[in-house]
């Protein structure tokens, strides 16, 4: 089965997901690729012009090997260097793994670059990007002979709680051990949907929006039940305000951006 | 269950921090061997880390530390986890000396194949020479392999110029370049059961019967062993050697009576697939260099059995290299 996210359990019983890179990405990340391997080039031809002003079949030999060896390695000296990243892949956050979560070998790096040469056919990477699209894991054969897989890591934009949240009472923060409890409860999905649903209220027509936030704001207040007091007289949209404040804003005033400790 | 997130997360943040120090550690000196007590310090927080993860995957508000958690663990798990030796420093002669000639012996039936493959495609065009000289154009892509054999060697001979004169240089490296080329890309299409290998074997094998039949037909043979022998003692067996990776791979994607799962099959087999590809390169720059300084250059410049006996010498040393070289010392894994 076709899958976005690549499972590794571990044998202590830890899941760890990577998030697969799709054939367009991966695409763009090659046509980068391909501009740094043109770019050097260019810079290296306009040295290897005045060698061949000195020596023109010395200056001659030179670009034909350097073509060869940038084109054919660039990829490998910059996945082995950098990771499994090349600079196209560090622009669009992608990188180049084990299937399994193993350390990434030089001998994986050197196969899936050297198949290019068949994942490149006819033109464009067509079979490559074909495979890839038919692949549960989006591998190209490439990446299939190497046991290799190309996970993307987005970055995980912090939502403008204050201007969203700003200014309203939350009466829900008055009963910390409820507000514990639905942090618990809800898994990061449904949080998300909270959030997305107030984030892109404009976008919705006005019936639907209550709608909407209606449902929302049920399935919240079936999962875990508030006091009456704190509950009664607020509205659906207030009332979704109030849980996605008490699941995103743990911290207080103090909040340190997660993902970078201090 | 995590019941104050703000003190989970204040309480764990230093141990993140010193488990991510460690790993970054680790991955920048490859050669780092850990104590015992740094060790159990690594594993230790390894453990902490995972655990966790395993306690934050189910809170909804911090996607980004489960994303800064998920990544320390599966960074440390290749580490922790793998089973396979750990990326040593190169030793370019050792390589060259014990692992490259030991990998092809460990997989020499692969080669074996791959000259029969070749063998069955050099009968064939012979063959279809034999019997049909006007087929050349067909089976020989090249325009300078048309002429006619035997006035072609009469051009040669009478040359007073030479034609390579300030080109050598650039004709030898585009010699290597393209022939190596042509051994990846053989490599390369083992991804297809082996079945695009094979036909690049085999139509090798068909130029090459052709134009041996047609240049011995025409009574060139002393010409034909002095023209192809210096650099294609080296020159075909590297092709042989690059058919014999690409076998290597089909075998392990097909794995015919295996019971060793695809993905372990296809790991066992990386290393050696690497070590022959660059063993290819490297004979591939050796064969064009012969190729562009001296095959090319025929009687009177040099006599044909000086050439024919320097072609001779060199399969004897890559053959004694290819089946002596390295034994008795204990295999790379």
């Amino acid at each position: 089965m076709k899958t976005s996210t690549l499972f590794i359990r571990t044998p202590e019983g830890i899941v760890f997901s990577q998030l697969l890179a799709g054939p367009v990405t991966r695409f763009f990340a090659w046509f980068i690729d391909q501009l740094c391997i043109s770019a050097a080039m260019f810079i290296l031809g306009i040295a290897l012009d005045l060698l061949e002003l000195i020596n023109w079949n010395f200056g001659l030999a030179l670009s034909v090997i350097s073509y060869f060896v940038i084109s054919t390695g660039y990829g490998i000296f910059f996945e082995w260097n950098w990771r499994g990243q090349t600079i196209g892949k560090k622009l669009l956050r992608l990188r180049v793994t084990d299937v399994e979560g193993m350390r990434l070998q030089f001998n994986q790096i050197v196969v899936r670059n050297l198949l290019r040469f068949v994942d490149s056919l006819p033109a464009f990477y067509f079979v490559g990007g074909l495979a890839c699209w038919l692949n549960a894991k989006c591998q190209r054969l490439g990446d299939i002979a190497a046991n290799t897989v190309v996970i993307r890591n987005p970055r995980v934009s912090e939502p403008d709680l204050d201007q969203l949240l700003a200014g309203k009472y939350n009466s829900l923060r008055q009963y910390p051990h409820l507000a514990a409890r639905l942090r618990q409860r809800i898994s990061p999905a449904e949080a998300d949907i909270a959030l997305q649903a107030l984030l892109r209220r404009e976008e919705f027509d006005e019936v639907a929006r209550v709608e909407l936030f209606g449902e929302l704001a049920g399935h919240f207040r079936a999962r875990v039940e508030f006091p009456a007091e704190a509950t009664d007289g607020v509205a659906d949209e207030q009332y979704l305000r109030n849980v996605v404040d008490l699941l995103y804003r743990t911290r207080g005033e103090n909040r340190v951006p997660a993902g970078h400790p201090q | 269950m995590i019941v104050d997130l703000q003190r989970f997360l204040a309480g764990e943040r230093p141990f993140w921090t010193e488990f991510e120090k460690m790993l970054d550690r680790l991955e920048a000196e490859p050669e780092l061997r850990m104590t015992l007590p740094q060790l159990q310090l690594f594993h230790h927080l390894y453990e902490r880390t995972a655990a966790d993860l395993a306690k934050i995957t189910t809170l909804s508000s911090e996607p980004e530390t489960r994303r800064y958690l998920e990544n320390l663990v599966a960074r440390a798990y290749g580490e922790i986890h793998e089973t396979r030796e750990k990326q040593r420093r190169f030793f370019p002669l050792k390589w060259f000396s014990q692992t490259l000639p030991q990998t092809f012996r460990r997989h020499v039936r692969a080669f074996y194949l791959s000259v029969a493959i070749t063998l069955v495609g050099c009968a064939f065009g012979g063959l279809a020479i034999a019997f049909d000289p006007d087929a050349k154009p067909v089976l020989m892509p090249f325009s300078h392999l048309l002429a006619d054999p035997a006035k072609r060697v009469a051009e040669e001979e009478k040359a007073t110029h030479d034609r390579l004169a300030g080109f050598k240089t650039t004709f030898s490296v585009e010699l290597m370049t393209h022939n190596t080329k042509v051994s990846i890309f053989t490599l390369a299409l083992g991804m297809t059961w082996g079945v695009g290998t094979i036909i690049m074997l085999f139509y090798n094998g068909v130029i090459l019967g052709a134009v041996a039949v047609d240049y011995i037909h025409a009574g060139q043979t002393k010409f034909l062993l002095g023209w192809l022998m210096p650099h294609g003692v080296v020159e075909i067996p590297a092709i042989l050697i690059a058919g014999q990776a690409g076998l290597l791979l089909a075998l392990a994607l097909i794995g015919r009576g295996s019971r060793v799962p695809l993905k372990t099959r296809l790991r066992e087999i990386s290393g050696d697939i690497v070590t022959l590809i660059f063993g290819v390169g490297v004979l591939l720059v050796w064969a064009g260099f012969i190729e562009a300084f001296l095959s090319q250059y025929h009687e009177p410049v040099i006599p044909y059995e000086a050439k024919i006996a320097f072609g001779a010498i060199e399969l004897i040393l890559l053959s004694l290299f290819l089946a002596k070289s390295g034994t008795g010392k204990k295999p790379e894994s």
